[in-house]
């Protein structure tokens, strides 16, 4: 399991504008880098993030090999009624992290 | 007293200056924001390594110490220090190194692994915002002076001291690159270039190799020296770990 830090508001009120935001450790190694016996690494991304709320997705993300380790995503959304979110990565070699957070909207 | 006589000498730096403060606004901005700056990753992990019993003790850092917030409040400002039973000094890694095989009774952990600098990185995260403080302990003297003398000494192919780029020129451009102090006020810390958290004694090893000369192993003492000495050099400025570089 990869170390996720999450940033969201616990609650806030209907109709109001939230930002979350993502932090992931993952090596997102390029699969064009020369490893020490010279043969190329093989590429492990994470390809897709997605931010489900409610079981809708609100938000998507398709990343690509130029995307630093450890990537950092933030959006906004706006919180409607009360309800989980729930955050997945995808990426190569079958990775895939889903982490879910409660949203009290008042 | 020795700033003073060091001023004298002409060798001191007037102020010390942090290389945060140098940063583009973007990694500033990155190293101020803890939901962001993934340094955090580090000390989340090693937060819950603190609470993890090991070794054949089976017995956590928090039996011990308790809640690091309170315990270790400081303690990364002041190292490295003198530890009485090895009669060496020792920096944070190595005094974590020493209580997991004195008190856990665990096997060592590689220096530069993970789970040494998540600790570390949750130690140092207690002492954020406070002054370096190196200790006034006059049996650390002997070994920050070998230290001063590292620093100074020409080294490698390209025959240059730290103090030739990181005092000297310090403040000028390297390419594009400026050149900072080099101070150690926020270690381990994440750097853009390596895309993970590091500790100083590799930024040592990164200007040793820079240079072209043989890099000491990890965990040598002439690190622990050099820290020594950087410690003393960059006393007052705020602890910043686990800072963000480029």
């Amino acid at each position: 399991m990869a170390r996720v830090l999450l940033n969201l508001p616990r609650s806030a009120a209907k109709g109001s504008v939230i930002e979350i935001r993502c932090l992931i450790m993952h090596p997102m190694e390029s699969g064009f880098r020369p490893g020490v016996n010279g043969s190329i690494l093989a590429r492990d991304i994470i390809t897709r993030f997605s931010c489900d709320y409610d079981g809708e997705e609100i938000f998507h993300a398709e990343l690509s090999p130029a995307i630093a380790a450890n990537p950092f995503i933030s959006f906004t959304t706006v919180a409607t009624a009360s309800g989980t979110l729930r955050f997945t990565w995808e990426g190569d070699d079958g990775f895939r992290q889903t982490e879910t957070r409660a949203l009290t909207v008042t | 007293m020795t700033w003073l006589l060091a001023l004298l000498l002409g060798t001191a730096l007037a102020q010390p200056r942090s290389g945060a403060l140098d940063m583009s606004r973007e990694l500033q901005a990155l190293q101020a924001d803890d939901s962001a700056n993934p340094g955090m990753l580090w000390v989340q992990e090693g937060e819950a390594l603190w609470q993890r019993p090991e070794g054949r003790a089976a017995k956590a850092c928090a039996d011990c110490h308790g809640a690091a917030p309170a315990s270790m409040r400081g303690v990364a400002a002041r190292y490295p220090a003198w530890d009485t039973a090895s009669g060496a000094p020792l920096d944070l890694a190595g005094r974590i190194q020493s209580c997991r095989s004195q008190h856990q009774q665990a096997p060592p952990l590689a220096r530069e692994s993970e789970p040494l600098l998540a600790l570390s990185a949750y130690v140092g995260l207690q002492s954020r915002g406070l002054p370096v403080t190196p200790p006034e302990d006059p049996r650390l003297a002997p070994a920050r002076a070998r230290g001063e003398a590292l620093f100074r000494e020409r080294r490698g192919q390209l025959n240059l001291s730290c103090a030739q780029c990181h005092e000297e020129r310090a403040g000028l451009r390297l390419g594009g690159s400026l050149v900072p102090q080099g101070h150690a006020n926020g270690y381990p810390q994440y750097r853009a270039e390596w895309q993970a958290l590091g500790s100083l004694q590799r930024r040592l090893r990164n200007c040793m190799v820079g240079v072209r000369s043989v890099a000491p192993a990890y965990g040598a003492a002439d690190y622990v020296e050099i820290e020594l000495f950087l410690a003393q050099r960059g006393a007052g400025l705020p602890v910043e770990a686990p800072a963000v570089r480029p």
